[in-house]
């Protein structure tokens, strides 16, 4: 890969780029001096709780609040018609996702509900007990209306239209049909199929969803203190449905607990909050409970996947055809769209390989659960456990190693840049070495060796492989081209301080992974100075400059780039100033570790603190002509492709207690190529947490739901999150692959290890229970389902 | 999730604790740990009117070697009772048992007696209590009284206790040289409540098996023992057992429910795992003794 790599201006002398440093903020979060939403408390502050639809259809018939209204201490009860003045429905649809539909949403129920869980009415007051005494007193009169919950049938003619309006219970529709689909599948020397059943889960972010909304009507502000991943994007939704002016919205988003997507969307009860801020002029605080963020927070991945896959003989993958139908609740989120989990789906199964003819049909239906859309890994997961166990099959069926009909069937490395056969165009995958590399690390040959030993004294232990790609680094071409107003591109803005210290600004957000380090470790590099001297401000759309927040792994690759080039832009500034000061070549000057230094000797000329204090407070000491600017701001917008894919291989080894269904992880495995890797340590995180959530819904989260439409398992004490007992030790290692759309070179990498563990935990237990041709692919893989599978339950 | 607003009153004592639920019947409940009272009362399950804090009773309190019996306080935190070495000692079982249940941070407020009042079907302690013949030492209004383990239990979150009584103690019979024990679960993650578990102690003399008592939990309304089965491994030689007899007869004493996410049938072969384990465990510890 080294022929890649151009010598970077990240090659200096005090870069911190490459390197494992702490957290600035590391320090503040574990003493509990973090600063999240529900800690701040503004003065005439009233708190929300809701009164929400026991049923998952409906319609409301009356709502009585009359004895809501009586108990001390309430401020206010709010139903759809008292707010409907003041705030404006939304539809969540895209331009470019062709024939996308879906109805109009209110942020109270509007006459009927369509999930339980749905916000029906709001109660104001001095404290959330209060608030919650109240909405227990609110009478709601519902006529209930047959609830739609299975996705398979939402299409039947006989199934009940949720939406009159749309006609049908279709939101998005999307066929890829490419090759020659039948041809391959008659030549094939072997032909695989299975049908997957993915489990509809949810982020649990540590942080539930919160919100306080201060409108001034003084002075038409309103500003939104959220838990968000998205500054500038929620200030735009606001005004527009408030009818506020944008220029007077102000989201200030400090501490973030946790998100992985869900906080990136519209909800009703923050909209309702919004609502009734401006109508009593007084800032309303609501934090969601652990119970209503099972029922309204994002849920994502409830999907039926057919599929198959033909090989020729020496196992190369020749096509896969799949039909892929999901349900996303009753509505398609606003305002990215819940098309956009399925277009991924069909846009990347069987990714890593060169297969040329692939047919895909997916269908995404509407349904009275709560909503779906993106979270973290936005269909990767399903795709790649497609794909993955499709491998699997095809390798069993010719008798050959799962690790060799994937070398077999990868794109050959110098077809890049490839374009798949669903148009995906990557510019450089590193599959082979990743894969070469994995196969090292694990030692795969001795694993082989002890469980075929192991199985002799009845131990079944199983090893699973899964490659995969992953979209990051998007351009305007994921949002931006539909209509969304969600920046695909960032900024930075740098300043040097009198003190010699620089501050960043910059669009990108911090939930808990690390983008303030890599900002500043980017800034420090690209400026030269002392990473300490470097502050690092996010999350305040009236600080920083227009940006896109966080989704898509974007923070790294494109905020990072943003910084890069700003930090250049400003150390070229202070060199000027300095050659100014020196009455030298600006050429011959370089800014190290907090010094104007000579380039040839590294001898320090003078320490940034005293140019600084020169140029703000000694401007009379300069030429006439020379006036300091040490302010640099710089944008980076990605548009060479439509996403730079990064890639990775994963391996996962299981033990199966076939007599209780138990499934012990025993090692877990990930080669990752994000392109430039700025802090490995960083690195290593983000794949083991999103191994970890990848390996969590395939072992333990679900929301299950009745036929009826009722959530069963509203809480941790039923639905199960992965807990550090069970995960095994995650061994990180990294290819690096820079990609050339930008000097940075670094691609993204929040959410490749969620994309790939289901799929590598899937195909080990299925490779454990080979013995018994026992073959499971419906998620989680629960005890329960394990016995049935073996016949024992 | 707040709960709706309550008295608390913090008892100094045995007698004050009882004055109150006297004066107060059925408004009042007892808090213990609060590790299952509290989040019932956060998601509005239960709204009792006043709290009695407990904590501070040292009638309560304490785990006392007496001749034939290990006596357990109610009050006694669950971190207590799994680090207690006559625990380790003399309830061997119990002592297995702790490690399972919760996590650390439950475990150091959670209580013995809270547990055993409490009653969740899936609780590792009523088994244990079971198993082991225990008996559980009550007061109240009508004054104090002592009661089988075995009549303690009355299914699901029920016990005999009336509105006005506290449970003080446990006298757990202590371990003997003869004895054998075996406790296990499956659960799916560490801490956990079980799909299914078994707490078990028999006695072996002279390579016979006798007294054996099979406590499962997770299976049903409440901790059960599984009679048929007690009775297929009576009175057998150890190295003449047949598991597989014993095993079926599980199926004769307990339909176990589905929940959530685990089949009965499901369950049912655990406990039948479960069941083989604790026996080829008996034999093993038979051979030792
Ligand atoms: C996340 C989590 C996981 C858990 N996992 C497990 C597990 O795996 N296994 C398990 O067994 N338990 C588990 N528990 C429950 C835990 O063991 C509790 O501590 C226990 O069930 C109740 O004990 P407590 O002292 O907290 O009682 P409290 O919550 O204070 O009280 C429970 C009930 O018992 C009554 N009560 C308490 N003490 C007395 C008394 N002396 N006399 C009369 N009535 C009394 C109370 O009035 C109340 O009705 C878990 C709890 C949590 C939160």
């Amino acid at each position: 890969m080294n022929e890649h790599l151009k010598p970077s201006v990240l090659d200096r002398p005090n870069s911190y780029v490459g390197k494992t440093v702490p957290r600035p903020n590391a320090r503040r979060l574990v003493q509990g001096c973090g600063t999240y939403v529900d800690d701040i408390c503004l003065p005439r502050m009233v708190h929300l709780a809701f009164h929400r639809s026991a049923f998952a259809h409906a319609k409301v018939v009356s709502i009585d609040t009359d004895e809501a209204r009586a108990v001390p201490g309430v401020v206010g009860v709010f139903t759809m018609n008292d707010i409907r003045d003041v705030i404006t429905p939304w539809t969540g649809v895209l331009d470019h996702l062709k024939g996308i539909k879906s109805a109009e949403q209110w942020p109270l129920a509007n006459g009927k509900v369509f999930w339980q869980g749905e916000p029906v009415a709001a109660v104001a007051a001095v404290s959330r007990a209060v608030a919650e005494d109240a909405a227990e007193q609110i009478f709601v009169e519902y006529e209930e209306l047959t609830p739609v919950t299975d996705m398979e049938t939402a299409l039947a003619p006989d199934t009940p239209v949720i939406h009159p309006e749309l006609g049908d219970n279709l939101c998005f529709h999307r066929v890829i049909d490419s090759g020659d689909v039948d041809a391959a599948f008659a030549d094939a020397a072997a032909v695989v199929e299975d049908t997957f059943h993915f489990n509809r889960h949810t982020g649990v972010p540590m942080e539930p969803r919160s919100i306080i909304c201060d409108y001034s009507r003084a002075e038409g502000e309103l500003t939104l203190y959220m838990s968000v991943q998205c500054p500038h994007m929620s200030k735009n939704l606001f005004a527009k449905h408030l009818g506020l002016d944008e220029n007077k919205v102000r989201v200030i988003c400090r501490d973030v607990g946790g998100s992985f997507g869900i906080k990136i969307h519209t909800y009703s009860d923050e909209m309702a909050a919004g609502a009734i801020a401006v109508i009593l002029g007084r800032p309303v605080k609501f934090i969601a409970d652990r119970l209503e963020s099972f029922v309204t927070d994002v849920h994502a991945r409830d999907h039926v996947v057919k599929a198959r896959a033909a090989f020729n003989s020496g196992g190369e993958l020749l096509a896969i055809d799949m039909d892929d139908v999901t349900g996303i609740g009753p509505y398609s989120v606003y305002p990215r769209t819940s098309g956009i989990e399925l277009n991924q789906v069909v846009n990347l199964t069987g990714g890593p390989y060169k297969h040329a003819s692939y047919r895909a049909d997916g269908k995404v239906v509407f349904q009275n659960k709560n909503v779906m859309c993106q979270y973290r890994g936005v269909g990767h997961p399903i795709a790649v456990a497609v794909g993955e166990h499709l491998m699997d099959l095809g390798a069993r069926k010719l008798g050959l190693d799962p690790v060799d009909v994937r070398h077999n069937s990868f794109i050959p490395d110098d077809a890049y840049p490839y374009t798949s056969p669903s148009g995906a165009i990557y510019e450089r995958q590193s599959h082979r070495q990743c894969l070469d590399k994995l196969v090292g690390i694990m030692d795969y040959a001795g694993l082989r060796d002890a469980q075929a030993q192991m199985r002799d004294r009845n131990i079944y232990r199983g090893i699973g492989f899964a490659s995969l790609i992953e979209v990051t680094n998007p351009s305007p071409a994921f949002y931006g081209v539909g209509g969304a107003r969600i920046a695909s591109q960032d900024g930075c803005t740098i300043r040097l301080d009198p003190t010699g210290g620089i501050t960043a600004t910059t669009g990108v957000t911090e939930q808990g992974q690390g983008t303030e380090t890599i900002i500043a470790q980017i800034a420090a590099t690209a400026v030269g100075v002392p990473l300490d001297q470097v502050r690092v401000l996010t999350g305040d759309t009236e600080i920083v400059p227009y940006g896109g927040g966080t989704w898509a792994s974007r923070g790294a690759g494109i905020g990072g780039e943003a910084a890069l080039q700003a930090g250049k832009a400003l150390k070229e500034n202070i060199i000027a100033l300095a050659a100014a000061i020196l009455q030298a070549k600006p050429d011959r000057l370089d800014v190290r570790d907090g010094s104007i230094v000579d380039i040839a000797t590294g001898q320090e000329r003078m320490p940034l603190s005293e140019l600084g204090g020169i140029a703000y407070f000694r401007g009379d000491t300069l030429p006439k002509d020379v006036q300091p600017e040490l302010v640099a701001t710089r944008h980076y917008t990605q548009r060479q492709f439509p996403f730079v894919f990064t890639n990775a291989a994963h391996a996962c080894h299981v033990e199966v207690d076939v007599e209780t269904g138990i499934v012990n992880l025993l090692n877990y495995w990930v080669v990752e190529d994000c392109g430039r890797v700025i802090n490995p340590k960083l690195v290593a995180e983000q794949t083991r947490g999103g191994v970890v959530q990848g390996l969590g819904p395939a072992l333990y989260e679900e929301c299950l739901y009745s036929s009826e439409g009722q959530l069963l398992n509203g809480s941790l004490a039923d639905y199960l999150v992965p807990m550090a007992a069970e995960m095994p030790d995650i061994v990180v290692d990294h290819i690096e692959t820079p990609t050339g759309t930008s000097e940075l070179g670094a691609k993204g990498v929040g959410e490749a290890g969620t994309a790939g563990a289901p799929a590598a935990v899937m195909n080990a237990i299925n490779d454990a229970l080979d013995p018994f041709g026992v073959t499971l692919t419906h998620m989680p893989f629960t005890p329960d389902k394990i016995l049935k599978g073996l016949g024992r339950a | 999730m707040k709960p709706t607003a309550f008295e608390y009153v913090r008892a100094g004592s045995l007698d004050e604790v009882l004055t109150v639920l006297e004066e107060r019947g059925d408004e009042a409940k007892v808090l213990a740990g609060g590790q299952s009272l509290i989040p019932t009362m956060n998601m509005r399950f239960a709204a009792p009117e006043v709290l009695i804090d407990i904590s501070g009773v040292t009638e309560l309190r304490g785990i006392e070697v007496r001749d034939d019996v290990l006596r357990i306080g109610a009050m006694c935190r669950h971190v207590e009772v799994l680090n207690a070495p006559e625990v380790a000692e003399h309830a061997p079982l119990i002592a297995m048992a702790m490690p399972n249940i919760a996590h650390a941070a439950i475990r150091n407020r959670g209580t013995f007696g809270g547990s055993l009042c409490h009653a969740d079907p899936a609780a590792e302690l009523p088994a244990c209590v079971l198993a082991l013949d225990a008996r559980l030492n009550i007061d109240g209004k009508s004054g104090p009284r002592s009661i089988s383990a075995r009549d303690f239990f009355l299914g699901t979150y029920m016990t005999c206790l009336a509105d006005d009584e506290v449970l003080i103690s446990v006298d757990v019979p202590k371990v003997m040289s003869e004895n054998v024990t075996f406790f296990d679960e499956v659960a799916r993650r560490r801490g956990d409540y079980a799909m299914a578990g078994l707490a078990s102690q028999a006695t072996v003399r002279s390579g016979f098996i006798t007294d054996v008592r099979l406590a499962f939990f997770a299976v049903g309304e409440v901790a059960v023992r599984a009679p048929h089965a007690e009775q297929a491994l009576q009175g057998i030689l150890l190295q003449d057992m047949d598991a597989d007899a014993i095993c079926s007869a599980i199926a004769d004493d307990i339909s176990p429910f589905d929940d959530l996410t685990t089949s009965g049938a499901a369950k049912l072969t655990m406990m039948q795992v479960l069941t083989r384990r604790a026996v080829e465990s008996f034999a093993k510890q038979g051979a030792h003794a």
